[in-house]
């Protein structure tokens, strides 16, 4: 299980959990449910933010954010 | 026959074409007003569904849920929950994005379980095909036991079918359930039922969550009771509803690997937000706009002026002569020329700020500016306000909206009217004018272009300084997240940017216009009247005498009601190397700051009864009575520029920040620390260039 925030650009991993109540509420309702596929498009300049690809749409959010997004291998 | 009217709301995610649906069924029967006590921007229009059926159309904040997470977000749950609300539909419309179906879906069926009349208008199927999606709509609509009705709101087709989609839904009973919430919360929901006297559990649910513990102690005790914390179930809520539209979308629709997916984006993406060339780019983009706001519109300015011009010596050679032809030409048509002459360069900025808000690149901005603006306590979302700033900030103060932090938020409105709005435009493009020859170029660039963006890079940095002070006074409420969509690239809807073009400028000539208007008639007044008989005793004075028009316009001026409110604030101004003039035209600049170049003209123009000249040529030929050279110097001019780069001269400003931030603190403050770093500018530019 690896943190969103450091898996490599470009490949495919799964949404495992989401470590903050707030954010997890935010991210569900946009469709990054447990179970979904999660691939990090891009970083920014300084690797933050970062652009990752969750259920078909491209989402913008901060490395902050993303280390509490946990994921595994697909 | 009788006519009908039934309520609509259009609900939507971000990005799903809302508005550009908004449009097509209004066209331009529109009004943009306020949600009362708020000022989250509210549209409505009407459009006639048949023969004998209108509908009253409300726009809602995009929204991915109804649970709010910003006042935004807020609102378009309120419409859509609160039967007590007065815009509380017959009938809903969600407008859903093809490309992002699954999504969309999730706020749709909420809307399903509380029992309400939906009809979902299918947006950008064409899109979704191209991306090799396939959905089969008649499906979608059994799966949902809803109408679906696939429309392209650009090219505004399907629009008749959504019509009578709902006109038919209106007539029809909505009581089926997508998911039924009981099934994970059955004993308190039955509870609160009961004490909401209803049985629409989903509701009851959205009740529960959505309570607030202070306010509602019976809802408080039941939570307690049945240990349901909000935040707990909605995410609970939220996984099982996605479940079950996972099953729907791939039982409707099917997706085929399409060579190119996502690939333009992607490709544009590697330029546009590249580590280096995309700062580039961006900065490109900006001096495309100020090139574009200053060069290109000064030819239909000319235009303007030109007509202005001619209008007055008409108006002013056909009335007859006396106080009438006076007010006419030199309070009405002086104060009009002012601002109808500023209608290009607004036009410009707004087109481009829609227009990339439309192609998708205003959120790309986002994403390369946001690590930056943190350090300065702002977000990649205060890009937007701050940019729209340059055009004007109140819209743009009211577009900070959209950023959720409450610390990030108030440090945006706080420093975004530094930002050089477009009614600083007026002041800085005619003060450049008269201290910087137009011939005068750097390079390939012209002078007076240059110092107009050195001017905006000015205000930009002051803004971001300001910000990084704030940053460490103020106090963070709760966490902040930033999290945006980056939508795919796409052509502007060329609509939608001439919507927003006409919207602006109305909104200008309309609302800041009444205010230049009625403030150039006092003017006229102030300055064309004196106490008591000073003006015959100047005209006796100098009967008979050498140049005594001249002298008479120039004396009676001086002893008009204006001229004591000016004399009086000279003492304090002429260290800024300001006279009495300017000091007329700095008060009633606190109405609005383009109401210098009307006060400039009106009151220069009253000073020169002889002829009507352009403002620009009368304000250079006027001399400082200690020299005998030009009054408007270098350095008179720069320290103008400045004062009215900083200074908090806008009371439209100062009432969006007291609603905004629903107290009288922050824009007393906001005019104080503004006003305080134009005087100390002011003062010591001029002091040293003098």
């Amino acid at each position: 299980m690896q943190k969103l925030s450091d898996i490599t650009i470009g490949k495919e991993y799964i949404v495992k959990s989401i470590n903050d109540d707030e954010l997890a509420q935010k991210l569900l309702e946009m469709g990054c449910t447990p179970g979904e596929k999660i691939i990090v498009e891009r970083k920014a300049p300084f690797d933050d933010p970062i652009a990752i690809i969750v259920s078909g749409f491209m989402l913008s959010i901060r490395k902050q954010d993303a280390e509490k997004i946990i994921v595994k291998k697909s | 026959m009788n006519t009908t009217k039934i309520k609509v709301v259009l609900a939507g995610n971000p990005n799903s074409g809302k508005s550009t649906l908004f449009n097509a069924l209004t066209g331009l029967r529109q009004k943009v007003g306020n949600y009362p006590g708020i000022t989250v921007e509210k549209k409505t229009g009407s459009c006639s569904l048949d023969d004998n059926i209108k509908a009253d159309i409300t726009d809602t904040p995009g929204a991915y849920s109804l649970y709010p997470k910003s006042i935004d977000e807020k609102v378009a749950q309120e419409v859509i929950f609160n039967k007590k609300d007065k815009d509380y539909p017959e009938v809903t419309v969600v407008v859903a994005d093809a490309t992002n179906l699954r999504r969309a879906i999730f706020l749709i069926t909420q809307i399903i379980d509380l029992k309400m009349k939906v009809v979902l208008a299918l947006n950008m199927v064409d899109l979704s095909l191209k991306q090799g999606i396939i959905i089969e709509v008649r499906k979608l609509s059994e799966a949902l036991n809803i109408p679906v009705i696939a429309i392209n709101a650009r090219k505004q087709e399907g629009i008749e079918n959504l019509k009578k989609a709902i006109v038919k839904a209106n007539t029809q009973e909505y009581t089926h359930t997508f998911f039924n919430v009981k099934t994970l919360f059955k004993d308190i929901i039955e509870q609160t039922n009961l004490l909401r006297n209803s049985d629409n559990d989903y509701g009851s649910f959205l009740t529960l969550c959505l309570q607030d513990i202070n306010k509602d102690i019976k809802l408080a005790n039941l939570s307690k009771k049945y240990q349901f914390i909000p935040s707990r179930a909605q995410a609970q809520e939220t996984i099982r509803r996605y479940k079950i539209i996972d099953g729907v979308v791939e039982s409707c629709s099917t997706e085929i690997k399409v060579a190119g997916n996502r690939s333009f984006t992607k490709w544009l993406d590697d330029i546009l937000i590249h580590p280096i060339c995309g700062y580039f780019i961006f900065l490109g983009v900006l001096f495309l706009i100020f090139q574009a706001i200053f060069s290109w519109s000064a030819y239909p300015m000319d235009l303007i002026d030109g007509w202005f011009t001619n209008l007055s010596i008409w108006v002013a050679a056909t009335l007859p002569t006396g106080v009438f032809n006076d007010l006419i030409v030199k309070g009405v048509l002086a104060g009009l020329g002012g601002i109808i002459i500023f209608v290009p360069q607004i036009a410009f900025l707004f087109a481009f700020i829609a227009f990339l808000e439309d192609t998708g690149y205003m959120a790309r901005i986002g994403f390369i500016t946001d690590k930056i603006l943190r350090g300065f306590g702002l977000n990649g979302r205060s890009i937007i306000p701050l940019l729209s700033g340059a055009a004007c900030a109140i819209p743009a103060i009211m577009s900070a909206r959209t950023i959720t932090s409450w610390k990030e938020r108030m440090i945006t409105i706080m420093v975004t009217p530094l930002m050089s709005c477009s009614a600083r435009l007026p002041v800085y493009t005619l003060i450049i004018a008269m201290i910087i020859p137009a011939e005068q170029s750097w390079g390939p660039f012209n002078l007076q272009g240059l110092v107009m963006m050195a001017f905006y890079l000015l205000g930009f940095l002051a803004a971001l300084g300001t910000a990084f002070i704030l940053k460490f006074i103020l106090k963070a409420q709760q966490k902040g997240f930033y999290i945006m969509e980056m939508p795919s690239y796409k052509m502007p809807d060329w609509r939608t940017v001439i919507y927003t073009i006409v919207e602006k400028v109305k909104v200008f000539l309309f609302d800041a216009g009444k205010v230049i208007i009625a403030i150039s008639i006092i003017l006229w007044f102030l300055s064309s009247y004196a106490p008591g008989n000073k003006f015959e005793q100047i005209e006796k004075k100098w009967v008979g005498k050498e140049n005594a028009e001249a002298n008479i316009s120039s004396e009676k001026l001086e002893a008009s009601y204006a001229g004591m409110i000016g004399k009086s604030i000279e003492p304090a101004i002429k260290p800024l190397g300001f006279d009495w003039k300017i000091g007329i035209a700095l008060i009633t600049s606190f109405a609005a700051r383009e109401v210098f170049v009307g006060t400039m003209s009106t009151i220069y123009s009253v000073g020169d009864n002889s002829n009507i000249q352009s403002i620009r040529e009368r304000l250079e030929s006027v001399q400082n009575p200690d020299t005998g050279k030009a009054f408007f110097t270098t350095a008179v001019g720069i320290s103008l520029m400045l004062f009215y780069a900083f200074a908090m001269q806008c009371m439209s400003t100062l009432a969006i920040v007291r609603r905004e931030t629903n107290s009288w603190k922050w824009p007393i403050i906001q005019f104080l620390y503004m006003g305080g770093l134009a005087y100390l500018s002011s003062f010591i530019a001029y002091q040293i260039l003098n």
